[in-house]
């Protein structure tokens, strides 16, 4: 794999940090009068989704991370894996609860998901930003209420939980923002 | 298409063209003439922090080399020992492996050297070209003074001048630094630098100007030895926002001294193995004839543009910046 200059660091560029991959957030050139540069950078560590500030000396040389998002089809859940497959060549991935985490429960069967590899093993799964579902089970509610004020607990096929307004139904499908967990509206099918 | 179009707004440009304009009246009112110096020279700076952009004079048998001009220090202190009186002067300077938000590798400098004035009386008078120039923002209605020391013991509770290895270790890990450890090794300088700019002058002149002065005699500097502290120079800077805008000094005025700083300075950049450059003699020449009891400074334009119009990068007030021009 190649290495990176600090200097070639911006945003979205992966590098392995403490032996982890990590993705570039930010980067600061930091020059103090006539002494050392630094750069100062934000990095996610892409394993832990935590977020850390770094300093390197300017002009160091850091190791690039094998790490590509690769746009998969969720095919079925196991039990104990989630398995994934590239449309254009069958070939498939599974991956592990942990891995999934919060993904999980927007998971429908057949749509299509991002899938981040470092060295060709999953290592996140990003669900689409937003996904139809059908609500499972909501309390009636009051008639007559369409207003957004207030909302109700519905639980959608996948097991999430989202608020939705007093007038949307068990049974019907709704369109949800996967990266807030936010009702969007009624989806008619 | 290619982006050809200046990165800066048109208002902006005209900021500037204010700015510089205000500049000018200042120092005519106060009888301080304007200088050119050259950018293009047969040496540059020693210091091994800068890197400086060299290019060869093609003319005779032998090609010559040449060098942009990281500061126009050097030509500016011979013109004083010439007998110009003070002088200023507004040019582009040139720092290699310099780009980031604050950093553009040609920028536009304003300095000027003041005779007969030390450095509290030059401070006076930066703070005042100052309140002229951010008239229109809240920065200019207070300005505090600090000194160095004091304010790095007050934010860090570290010694800058007893140097502690140990403590400062410590204070890296637990301020969630300790990368320090390795990149500063055991260099007092490099610690003091990186505590500074990391812990120190984010907060510093948040709302006002904030001028540190008395810095530790441990940075290279043509600053002169406080005379009531050794370990200290007359050297100030100044910041608004976090961020450096100025250096100021009451000048080194001694040829052997800066004679002994230029071979130092020389001898560290071979150990780094650095891109040498051939002692100013002229400099030399001039200080030894006599450069008289003066204080300078110097102020980067560019960004003082930034505090001025509230810009976040440097593109933003520049035409175009090294990328698109």
């Amino acid at each position: 794999m190649a290495t990176y200059s600090t200097n070639e660091f911006k945003a979205g560029l992966k590098i392995i940090l403490d032996d982890a991959p990590c993705s570039i957030i930010d980067n600061e050139f930091i020059k103090p009068g006539k002494g050392q540069a630094f750069n100062r950078v934000k990095i996610r560590n892409l394993k832990t989704g935590r977020v850390i500030e770094r300093t390197f000396k300017s002009g160091e040389s850091v190791e690039g991370a094998d790490v590509v998002d690769i746009e998969m089809q969720y095919l079925y859940n196991d039990g104990s894996y989630w398995h994934f497959m590239v449309p254009s060549s069958f070939e498939q991935y599974q991956v592990d609860a942990v891995i999934l985490a919060d993904s999980a429960k927007w998971l429908k069967e057949q749509d299509i998901c991002i899938l981040t590899l470092w060295n060709d093993a999953p290592l996140a799964v990003t669900p689409p930003k937003f996904v139809d579902l059908i609500i499972t089970e909501t309390d009636p509610g009051l008639r007559g209420d369409t207003s957004g004020g207030g909302g109700k607990p519905a639980t959608l096929e996948t097991g999430a939980v989202v608020r939705v307004p007093l007038f949307v139904q068990t049974g019907e499908l709704i369109r949800v923002d996967t990266r807030t967990g936010e009702y969007i509206s009624r989806v008619k099918e | 298409m290619i982006a050809w179009q200046p990165t800066a707004s048109l208002a902006q440009l005209r900021l500037r063209a204010q700015m510089l304009a205000t500049i000018r009246q200042f120092f005519a009112a106060r009888g301080v003439l304007e200088v050119e110096t050259p950018l293009l020279a047969h040496t540059t700076t020693t210091e091994p922090g800068l890197t400086f952009f060299a290019t060869e004079f093609i003319f005779s048998h032998q090609p010559e080399s040449l060098f942009l001009q990281t500061s126009p220090e050097f030509a500016m202190k011979r013109l004083l020992a010439a007998g110009s009186g003070s002088i200023y002067q507004i040019c582009k300077a040139f720092r290699n492996s310099e780009s980031g938000r604050f950093h553009n590798p040609e920028f536009t400098m304003l300095e000027w050297y003041r005779i007969g004035f030390d450095l509290t009386k030059l401070i006076e008078e930066v703070c005042e070209l100052l309140q002229l120039l951010l008239a229109t923002t809240d920065y200019v209605k207070t300005i505090e003074m600090v000194d160095y020391v004091s304010l790095f013991q007050q934010i860090t509770a570290l010694d800058p001048l007893n140097f502690c290895l140990t403590e400062y270790r410590k204070y890296a890990r637990d301020h969630d630094l300790s990368e320090a450890i390795e990149l500063c090794e055991e260099d007092q300088l490099q610690w003091l630098d990186f505590i500074f700019s990391h812990q120190i002058q984010p907060h510093l002149g948040q709302q006002h100007i904030c001028i540190v002065r008395d810095y530790p005699a441990i940075f290279p500097s043509l600053a002169r030895l406080k005379p009531t502290n050794p370990l200290l120079t007359e050297r100030f800077e100044i910041f608004i926002q976090g961020l450096e805008l100025g250096n100021g000094f009451f000048e080194l005025t001694d040829a052997k001294q800066q004679r002994r700083r230029f071979e130092q300075d020389l001898q560290q950049r071979q150990q780094k193995q650095l891109p040498t450059v051939k002692i100013d003699e002229y400099l030399l020449a001039a200080l030894t004839v006599g450069l008289p009891e003066c204080s300078g400074i110097a102020i980067g334009l560019d960004r003082l543009l930034m505090v001025l119009s509230n810009c976040s990068h440097i593109d933003e007030i520049l035409s175009f910046p090294l990328q698109r021009a």
